[in-house]
Order: structure tokens, then C-alpha cells, then sequence
């Protein structure tokens, strides 16, 4: 009795210290999407002609987008009711995104006629010229022997009666949401010139309670706010993600062990470990573009510096050794160059310093303060928190010049790029309410709007476009 | 075999006991709070007010000196945080056997990664203040927590005051 006692005491004891984690279960790594051929209207196959279902009434502008069109209508382990109604879901996807981003106005399927299968590859070009669509965007899903989908993506060009463009897809019917990215990524960059980047993931910080007694709760979702997951539970305060660059790890920082300290959580296995083994706070990581190298700052005695590790561990290196505090950094798309902040000169102020940390140099002269830059992908912008009295997201070139303030809210903060470096995600706090959610803004200043997240939000993370 | 389990595991668990009993030795009267040792039981022998190792304690011997505060974006300790220290050091000379966090912290007005390295900076250099009082450096223990631990919850200079702050809190 007394033996079974001190077993369980001791067992007790030495659980304690296994005990301090906050991990949810692992949500599995990504499935790469395989690319398709489709058939198309200059197949040897002949156009096919046919008229369409619903004359319903809708707005003349843009680019239309009716519903995709099924082969055959089949249940699928993403829906019961089929792949027709996956079709309509496909095209609400895809209308969404290219609305959201504000360059277009498109029309999605519940007010516009539904093309048949036949149609995909010959479309009725004078019923939609003669309802004023200047682009028309069409596609089919199909269930395959397998289990998987086939989407199809066409993009015609209604007054030139030609195919702009078409490309298919096989996805598990789990991920037929990411057949609509591609889709509207396939889209997007035709008619822009620019680069995709609704294929994307976000990875940011879910809040909710009182101003103070916050939790705060790593978790994930899709460029558009879809396919959210918590993947912390919030019994320990979890801080300012990031994505690798393969999607397989996120960086974070926890107080898991009741200490500031930077954790790599492997997506797969759903564990984590330490950046690095030591008893000092550690803060603000960021990756290397080829993910192979990881930057982080650690403070030392009070004074924090940035240090580079390789993501497979072993010794940091210092990168500045200012008595101020530096902090942040992130690489330029090639890896060479690193912009980072630091207080050495009274205020945080943006600098810019080699790979190895030679060549230190401020780049930020125009009044108020620099914090949080974030290197485009594109290379040629920096994005960063313009601090000069409210807080706002503005752009600059490499060497600091061409500032603009993106944004006016009370505290708008840590900007991160979108993959094709167009679009500027960052987190918007309430005064006095401490309320935060996720906002994006493009590079004109224009098109703000909010993301939906199911609570409040901060601290987003853009990942690249996925594998 | 399954004694020699229980005996490792014994041996693990007084270890642990051992290093729990550092922040809470024989000589002090049981505290009221959760005790380190599960084995001991909670006879509260002392009714008139709290008892040494608790923060109630502490907060009782130097009031508000518990806490120091600074000014926007900066960490330097002035003539009423070294005031505030020399009392805080004074208590821990009369009582060596306790061990403390510093926990340093920011206004919400900075940015978040920013906020917890001046949060680090704050409680570092009221800790070296201590230490220069001549309180061991090995029993403080230093934590920030940046902006995330408001204790005024207003969008106002006040508010802001209050929350640049660096709290010393006992270990028990």
C-alpha cells in the first residue's frame, strides 16, 4: 500500500516536468497537387454546342464564372451531394478570390446561367457577350476510378472567342479547395502578368479572453481563411509563427517552459524543439529562403543580438553585437542580405547588413520609426511598421527611399508578403479593447479588407505558394 | 525488480524534493499556499498575517516597492526605481533563503518582438541594481513578457505608466 503510494507520488513527480506542453494533435503535411491534361476546344474532338440552363439575371461586368460542370454527377469523400454541387463550390471559391483581391469584379455561379459538360471546351461565347462578360472562366470536376478529382480551369477570352488559357489538376477530394487556388492563382496570373499566391497557407496567432488574461494559440489556414486549425491548446502563450519555406516546420515562440523561447514544430509528427539548447530567451525567428538556415535574436544578460543557426542545429553565430537591442531580420530573396531593427541609434530604425553580418548599414532616415521589415519576395520592396505616433504599414525600396504608409489604423503591425509580393497581410489592434484580427492591403494602398478568422487574430506568417 | 524500480524512482522523486526544498527550507514556518511536499500536512500555526516566502509577505514589508517603472522605450533605473530596489534589497537581506523573478514588461505601444527584448532589458537592469545592492544574483531569476501582460487595461499615457514596469515576484 504504502510502496504503491510513493509510486504513484514519484511517478507524479517525475511527470511534472513532461507534463509543461501545449500541443494539439498533428494535422499531417501536405500533399503535393499533380498536374493534368485537359481536354480543350483545339482538341480533334470539334466544339460542341449546346444552350445554357438558367436565365437568370445578373450584373455586365468582368469576368464571369458559372458553376463547374460534372461528367457525372458522383458523391465524393469531400461531399455527399456530388460532384455537381463540388462544381458550384469550386466557382464560389474562385469568384471569391478574385474579388477579394481587388483588381477584378467577377460573378460568381448563383447569378449566372450553369454551362453543361459539353460546354466547358466550347462555350456559348454569345450568350456571355451578350450579357457583357469580357472573360469567362469555366471548368469541370470529375471523379476518378480512384477516389481522386480531375479539375479542369479554362479561361476564355469572350469577345476574341478563344481559350486564354486551361490547365487540370488531380486532388484528393479533401483538397479540393486547393484545385480552386490553382485555378484562381491560373487566372490571376494570365490576366495580370504577376505571379500566383492564392495556392498559399497563413500560419498566425489565435486570441481570445481579456486584455489581460489573453490566450493566445498557434494555428493555421488557407490564404482565404479556410481549413482552420489550432495547433496549440493555449495553456502556454504562443507568439509570432512562421512558416519554412516547405511548409514541413513552423517556428514559433512559446512559454511553454515559462521562458520566451523559439520552438521548430515539425508539421508531420506534431512535435517540437528547442532552436537551440540554452537557458536565454530567445525571440523573433525567421528562415532562410532555402529554409535551410534560421535566424533568431537572443538576449544575453539584457542585451539581445541576432544569431543565424542551421535549421538542423549546431552552433549560432552572432550577427550584430550593438549594445542596443537588435532584432527581427529577415533575408532578401536570394539570401545574401539581411534587414533587421535596432534601437542603437535612440529609436528602432531599419538596417540592412550582409549574410554574415559584415556591412551593417541603417537604411531608414525619413522620420518616426522602423520595426518589423519583411524583405518582398520580389526582392526590390521592404515592408516594415512605420511608427510616427499611430502605427501603420508602409513599403520603402532597399535603400530606404520611396516610403509609403499602406495603411491608417490606431496600431497596424508586422506586415508579411504574400508569395508573388503584391498583397501585405498584418495584424490590426483596437485601442483600449486590445482586439486584433488579420488585414491585408495591396501595394496601392486601396483594397483593405479584413480576414475572416473564427476568433481574434494577430501575428500572420504568409507561407509561399505550396508544393 | 519492482522494488528496485520504486527505489530508482524514489531516489528521482528526492531529488526533486530536494531541489523544491531550496525554495522553501525547514527553517520557515509551513506556507499556506501549496506546499512542495505532498507527504507534509497543512497546519497553518501562524493566523497573524502572511508568512515569509509568500508575495503577500513581501508586498507587506515593502508596499509598492515591489514594482518599478519606466519611461517610454527606456530601462535606465531612476532615483525613485533605486529607491523602490533599496527596499526590495533590504528584504532579501533580511530573509537570504528566498529566491525571486524579475518580470520585465512593455506598454502596448511598441511592437510585439521589440516589447519583449526591452521587457528583457528592464528586468536585467533591475536586477543588476539588486546586485549591486548586494543581493546574490543567483537568486534572481528573470522573465519578460513584453507586451502581452497588461495590468492597466486603458489606450492612455496612465495606463501605459503602469505597464512599463518591472515586478519582482517570490518563488515559492
Amino acid at each position: 500500500m504504502t510502496k504503491k503510494l510513493i509510486l504513484l507520488l514519484s511517478a507524479a513527480l517525475l511527470a511534472s516536468p513532461l507534463a509543461a506542453q501545449d500541443l494539439g494533435a498533428p494535422i499531417g503535411t501536405d500533399q503535393p497537387v499533380e498536374k493534368t491534361q485537359v481536354e480543350g476546344a483545339d482538341d480533334d474532338d470539334g466544339p460542341l454546342r449546346g444552350t445554357v440552363t438558367d436565365e437568370s439575371a445578373w450584373s455586365d461586368i468582368g469576368i464571369a464564372i458559372p458553376a463547374f460542370a460534372t461528367d457525372a454527377n458522383k458523391p465524393t469523400p469531400a461531399n455527399e451531394a456530388g460532384t455537381a454541387a463540388l462544381g458550384r463550390e469550386i466557382s464560389r471559391v474562385i469568384t471569391a478570390n478574385l474579388r477579394n483581391n481587388g483588381l477584378f469584379k467577377p460573378v460568381g455561379p448563383d447569378s449566372l446561367p450553369q454551362p453543361g459538360f459539353p460546354q466547358i471546351t466550347a462555350p456559348a461565347y454569345d450568350t456571355w457577350s451578350g450579357r457583357g462578360a469580357e472573360m469567362l472562366v469555366q471548368g469541370y470536376v470529375r471523379a476518378r476510378d480512384d477516389g481522386r478529382l480531375v479539375v479542369g480551369c479554362y479561361l476564355y477570352d469572350v469577345a476574341l472567342k478563344n481559350q486564354l488559357v486551361r490547365e487540370g489538376w488531380v486532388v484528393a477530394p479533401g483538397d479540393w479547395r486547393r484545385a480552386a487556388h490553382k485555378c484562381s492563382d491560373l487566372i490571376f496570373s494570365r490576366l495580370t502578368g504577376e505571379s500566383p499566391f492564392f495556392d498559399s497557407r497563413i500560419a498566425y496567432i489565435a486570441e481570445t479572453g481579456p486584455k489581460d488574461r489573453r490566450v493566445k494559440r498557434l494555428a493555421v489556414m488557407d490564404s482565404d481563411g479556410a481549413n482552420h486549425r489550432f495547433l496549440t491548446l493555449g495553456s502556454a502563450t504562443a507568439l509570432t509563427p512562421r512558416y519554412s519555406p516547405d511548409y514541413s516546420k513552423i517556428l514559433y515562440l512559446s512559454y511553454v517552459d515559462g521562458n520566451p523561447r523559439i520552438y521548430v514544430y515539425d508539421i508531420g509528427s506534431g512535435k517540437q524543439t528547442l532552436v537551440t539548447e540554452n537557458r536565454n530567451p530567445t525571440i523573433a525567428p525567421r528562415w532562410s529562403p532555402d529554409g535551410r538556415s534560421i535566424l533568431f535574436s537572443m538576449a544575453v544578460g539584457g542585451n539581445t543580438d541576432i544569431y543565424r543557426i542551421a535549421a538542423t542545429g549546431g552552433t549560432a553565430v552572432k550577427l550584430t553585437d550593438s549594445p542596443g537591442i537588435d532584432v527581427g531580420g529577415s533575408y532578401s530573396p536570394d539570401g545574401t542580405k539581411i534587414v533587421f531593427e535596432s534601437d542603437r541609434s535612440g529609436t528602432q530604425q531599419c538596417y540592412i547588413m550582409d549574410a554574415d553580418g559584415r556591412n551593417q548599414k541603417r537604411i531608414s532616415f525619413f522620420g518616426g520609426r522602423c520595426a518589423t521589415p519583411e524583405w518582398s519576395p520580389r526582392g526590390d520592396q521592404i515592408a516594415f511598421t512605420r511608427i510616427a505616433g499611430d502605427f501603420n504599414v508602409a513599403v520603402m525600396n532597399t535603400s530606404g527611399g520611396g516610403m509609403r504608409a499602406l495603411t491608417n489604423g490606431w496600431q497596424d503591425e508586422a506586415p508579411t508578403w504574400a508569395p508573388n509580393g503584391r498583397i501585405i497581410q498584418f495584424f490590426r489592434t483596437e485601442k483600449n479593447s486590445g482586439r486584433s484580427g488579420i488585414w491585408q492591403v495591396d501595394l496601392t494602398g486601396q483594397n483593405e479588407r479584413r480576414l475572416p478568422t473564427p476568433v481574434d487574430a494577430s501575428d500572420p506568417a504568409w507561407g509561399p505558394i505550396r508544393p | 525488480m519492482n522494488r528496485k524500480i520504486a527505489t530508482i524512482l524514489l531516489l528521482a522523486s528526492a531529488t526533486g524534493l530536494a531541489a523544491c526544498s531550496k525554495k522553501a527550507p525547514e527553517t520557515l514556518p509551513p506556507v499556506a499556499g501549496p506546499t512542495s511536499s505532498p507527504t507534509t500536512p497543512t497546519t497553518p500555526t501562524t493566523p497573524s498575517g502572511p508568512s515569509v516566502g509568500t508575495q503577500a509577505h513581501f508586498e507587506q514589508a515593502v508596499g509598492s516597492s515591489t514594482t518599478i517603472y519606466f519611461d517610454t522605450d527606456r530601462y535606465n533605473v531612476d532615483s525613485q526605481d533605486a529607491a523602490a530596489l533599496q527596499a526590495q534589497a533590504q528584504y532579501f537581506a533580511r530573509f537570504p533563503q528566498l529566491t525571486f523573478t524579475i518580470e520585465g514588461h512593455a506598454d502596448e505601444r511598441g511592437t510585439r518582438e521589440y516589447n519583449i527584448a526591452l521587457g528583457e532589458k528592464r528586468a536585467n537592469s533591475a536586477k543588476a541594481y539588486l546586485v549591486s545592492l548586494g543581493v546574490d544574483g543567483n537568486r534572481i531569476a528573470v522573465v519578460s513578457y513584453g507586451k502581452e501582460r497588461p495590468v492597466a487595461l486603458g489606450s492612455d499615457e496612465g495606463s501605459w505608466a503602469q505597464n512599463r514596469r518591472a515586478a519582482s515576484v517570490l518563488i515559492n
